[in-house]
């Protein structure tokens, strides 16, 4: 069974045996507005927290978006290349941008749960 | 905050109302978008109407004998020669011919001439002509308006169902429908479009009509932005700025022969030498290889690594769907197809010089 936690970037990971899916979130995406291109990272990539794992580009403008943790890209949205409006669409869903190995799964304990993550969002 | 700093619309709770989503711009809190989204506000203005509030942008009107001579110093422009409702796109040139800023001209009587400024360069272009008009028998008076541009194919029938007819208006001619009232056909978009300054209450008024007519949608500046950049119109301060000329700017079909040879305006003696010699850069439309929009700031390089040049503005084109940018390259390299490329975060994306506009203009001449 996967475990949701979440960032104060707004971003969500999805953990289930030692790899967490990483995405932003639909607080996120509405922010953003329409993205037209997500630059995907190269899967074997290693992260540390708050490295810059992927940038979304929006119309206007492009955004960075961090590693929450350490970890090794194993897997990017490759959905993303041709239909990078999955982001906005399905933010939490189909519109995932990356799958992480996780170097330290303590460093999950200083993220967010769902109830945490609402109440600072407003 | 900051935002405590920023100007607020005369019309800001009308936004609210509709759900905008706002941010800084020249100093105001403006509109970017709206819930319908950048990309759909885009496209509904290419296909019927965008209803954008440009209240930040300034009116003056000059008033007086010498408006046209304040006007011919000011500007590489002869305001004597427009004829009464005719509109010219022009610039105020410093001595060097950079520019500080481009306005639009419309003559509205035998003295009388209304300028449309940027909002970010309106106190600086209100400076200079107050300091231009000294000695001279002519009021420069700023205008308190609304100012609404209503762009697209069937912004003449939105109009005309809200009860303003715009017939006999066509492309660059402006008039004064009403009391206070100031109307061109013109606009930042590449559509057949209108610009309206008017008062607040007139405004309200005109509103209640204009949106409940199911064609018209409002459309914030991110749209706007978007839809100037694919009609290959330039923004003052990114694509023109005090360091660069006309000639540089590609926006010489702005200045006559005659105004050229008359030399009255000022830096008419720097530009006519920059055009003698030959600009060594030049502003191109960009056609960004892939999906990956480059941006204003990135720089651009030949195959071989040489600098080629600078892109001013760079996004993404929803109607041309794709990315498009605008830029400087030296001279030799300003053709159509050139290729050059653009370091993106470490990628190196294939940039082929493009003619513009991306999108074709629309304009209704007559």
């Amino acid at each position: 069974m996967a475990k949701l936690y979440f960032t104060d970037d707004h971003e969500w990971l999805s953990v289930e045996n030692g790899v967490a899916t990483v995405g932003i979130t639909d607080y996120a995406q509405e922010q953003l507005g329409d993205l037209v291109f997500v630059d995907l990272p190269e899967a074997g990539r290693a992260l540390k927290k708050g490295d810059v794992a992927v940038v979304v580009e929006s119309v206007k403008a492009a955004s960075d978006v961090y590693a929450p943790v350490d970890g090794e890209i194993i897997e990017a949205n490759q959905a993303l290349g041709s239909e990078p409006a999955l982001v906005n669409s399905a933010a939490t869903t189909d519109g995932w941008l990356w799958k992480m190995k996780l170097a330290d799964e303590g460093q999950l304990s200083g993220l967010l749960d769902e109830a945490g993550y609402k109440a600072l969002i407003g | 905050m900051t935002g405590d700093a920023l100007k607020r619309l005369p019309l800001e709770n009308l936004h609210i109302e509709a759900g905008a989503r706002f941010g800084p711009f020249a100093g105001w809190s403006m509109p970017l978008t709206y819930p319908a989204g950048v990309m759909a506000e885009h496209t509904h203005t290419r296909e019927h109407v965008g209803l954008f509030d440009i209240s930040h942008m300034k009116l003056i009107e000059l008033d007086g004998k010498q408006a046209a001579d304040l006007l011919a110093e000011a500007c590489p422009l002869d305001a004597e020669a427009l004829a009464q409702s005719q509109s010219k796109y022009t610039f105020l040139l410093n001595d060097k011919a950079g520019i500080l800023d481009d306005l639009i001209v419309t003559r509205l009587g035998p003295q009388r001439f209304m300028v449309v400024a940027n909002a970010g360069n309106a106190e600086a272009d209100l400076a200079h002509l107050n300091a231009l008009a000294k000695g001279l028998d002519c009021t420069v008076k700023p205008l308190e308006r609304v100012l609404l541009a209503i762009q697209g194919p069937d912004a003449w029938a939105a109009l005309s169902r809200a009860g303003v007819e715009t017939g006999t208006l066509v492309f660059m001619h402006g008039i004064e429908p009403h009391e206070n009232w100031f109307m061109t056909r013109s606009g930042y978009t590449g559509e057949d479009g209108f610009e309206i300054g008017l008062p607040e209450k007139d405004a309200r008024e005109l509103l209640d009509k204009l949106l409940a007519d199911e064609r018209v949608k409002w459309v914030g500046l991110a749209a706007r932005d978007s839809l100037r950049l694919e009609a290959g119109l330039c923004l003052h301060g990114q694509d023109i700025t005090p360091e660069i000329d006309p000639a540089t700017a590609g926006l010489m079909w702005a200045v006559s022969k005659d105004v050229r040879a008359a030399g009255r305006f000022i830096g008419a003696e720097a530009l006519a030498a920059i055009v003698a010699q030959g600009p060594s850069q030049k502003r191109v439309g960009l056609k960004p290889q892939g999906r990956q929009p480059v941006r204003a700031g990135t720089r651009l390089f030949d195959e071989a690594g040489n600098e080629a040049g600078h892109v001013t503005s760079g996004g993404f084109g929803p109607s041309v769907g794709g990315p498009v940018a605008m830029g400087y390259v030296a001279t030799p390299l300003a053709k159509p197809e050139t290729r050059l490329f653009a370091d993106v975060r470490g990628t190196r994306i294939p940039v082929d010089i493009h003619p513009l506009p991306f999108t074709q203009h629309r304009y209704r001449k007559g």
